[in-house]
């Protein structure tokens, strides 16, 4: 329990509550990393992903993709980066967002082909042109799946956004990888419960979501 | 910019003469990788298996099962290698406590998929051929939910494979160990030379069980 103690005692000191190292600014910079990978991703993803599965084409294309991203190390895509675009956030937000997209156009694309295709009969009967039925019939009804891509991805990238601390970034993680060249215990659990609470905002299903559609 | 031209003139990507001189070095790396990377797949399969098999003949028991692991997932590796070294040390086990208990969850959801996906006609006729129930597990259900256990196995290498890579936190990186050295010394060739045997393992051993389950469970080979 000497441990714990100890993490408690780091927590209660107000030093690490204000500043650039202090426990608000890292969450901030957490926050601000994850999210920008995020809506990138989903700004390159979604269309490639509703476009594919609108017209049914390349559809092993798009899960192949998935599988090879799952196999990219993500500590080797930051590294990388990092080589190619030095210090800065920019190396971090690309392999977040290279992490991010995958989950995302497997379950969009699957999402629209799962569409009931009596239903776009109908709506063709009813006169609907071809982004119509896009933006009012298969968008809606494929709008769970697409959420739980969104929340699988999410939930990575959040949880990947720890390693920023290992190229030099900020984030939470950076109590981890300091935690660790200090040999101090207090440190890193703390960013232990922080992140993993913001990761799990997803709940704790959305990673295995995946599973099923990939 | 002057740094990038200096990158960009001296360190090609990959230094050929280094690289032959520390085959030893990547091979040892590589091993150490498919060797975390084994042990934490079985491990999970021996942890999923029997627990699948039961959440799956009491329902009652899914909800907490995919819950803990569940919660358990969410967590980042490198903030559970940190809060596990306190306790377990600086070694294999810390690593593979992370691992296995990743993989838990993949296989877990997996076995029970399977299990509820064998028809409910094949079980009758099981039931009428006077398989007991043991029996009819181990010869008739399990067999039949192979396809989707194989499958979260593979899902569970590709993915151990890539988290292996940040265990070099506590000293155990496998080819992690290659990319934290080409960050440390700004080196290219041992990070692309890591990375690169890293996608390359994980394509490796995708394919590699995609042919088991070829062999295994020949009646499922789409015609």
């Amino acid at each position: 329990m000497d441990f714990l103690h100890r993490v408690f005692i780091w927590l209660a000191d107000p030093a690490h509550w204000h500043g650039s190292d202090g426990i608000p600014t890292r969450l901030g910079e957490h926050l601000h990393l994850s999210l920008e990978a995020v809506a990138i991703g989903a700004l390159i993803a979604l269309p490639i992903g509703i476009t594919l599965g609108h017209y049914g084409r390349f559809g092993n294309l798009a899960i192949s993709v998935s599988n090879l991203g799952r196999a990219l190390p993500s500590y080797g895509i930051l590294v990388t980066a990092f080589q190619i675009l030095g210090l800065g956030d920019a190396p971090i937000i690309l392999a977040l967002t290279a992490l991010a997209i995958p989950p995302m156009v497997t379950n969009s694309y699957v999402g629209l082909r799962e569409v009931n295709p009596d239903l776009k009969d109908a709506a063709r009967g009813m006169g609907y042109r071809e982004l119509a039925l896009v933006l009012r019939i298969e968008l809606p009804l494929a709008v769970p799946l697409i959420m739980a891509g969104i929340r699988t991805s999410a939930v990575q990238v959040v949880a990947t956004a720890t390693l920023a601390a290992a190229i030099a970034g900020g984030g939470l993680g950076r109590y981890i990888i300091d935690g660790f060249a200090r040999g101090r215990q207090g440190s890193y659990s703390r960013a232990l419960t922080s992140s993993g609470s913001s990761g799990s905002s997803g709940r704790p299903a959305s990673r295995a979501t995946a599973f099923k559609t990939a | 910019m002057a740094r990038r031209v200096f990158l960009d003139g001296v360190d090609p990507w990959v230094n050929w003469s280094w690289l032959s001189s520390h085959v030893p070095t990547v091979l040892a790396d590589l091993e150490q990788h498919v060797v975390l990377t084994v042990i934490a797949v079985i491990g999970g399969l021996v942890i999923a298996l029997p627990l699948g098999v039961a959440a799956y003949r009491w329902t009652g028991l899914r909800l907490p099962t995919l819950g803990t692991f569940g919660v358990f997932y969410t967590i980042p590796s490198l903030a559970l290698f940190a809060l596990l070294v306190p306790y377990t040390g600086i070694s294999g086990v810390t690593a593979e406590i992370a691992l296995i208990g990743y993989n838990v969850l993949i296989l877990l959801r997996n076995v029970i998929v399977g299990l509820d996906e064998v028809p409910n006609d094949v079980l009758d006729a099981a039931d009428g051929m006077g398989y007991r129930p043991l029996a009819r597990l181990l010869r008739v259900e399990l067999p039949l939910a192979l396809p989707a256990i194989i499958a979260g196995v593979r899902v569970a290498t590709v993915s151990t494979i890539g988290i292996v890579t940040i265990a070099w936190v506590i000293g155990l990186g496998g080819l992690g160990e290659l990319i934290l050295q080409g960050y440390i010394e700004s080196f290219h060739t041992p990070l692309v030379v890591g990375s690169a045997l890293c996608v390359a393992l994980a394509l490796t051993a995708d394919l590699g069980l995609a042919v088991v389950k070829r062999l295994a469970v020949p009646w499922a080979r789409p015609a």
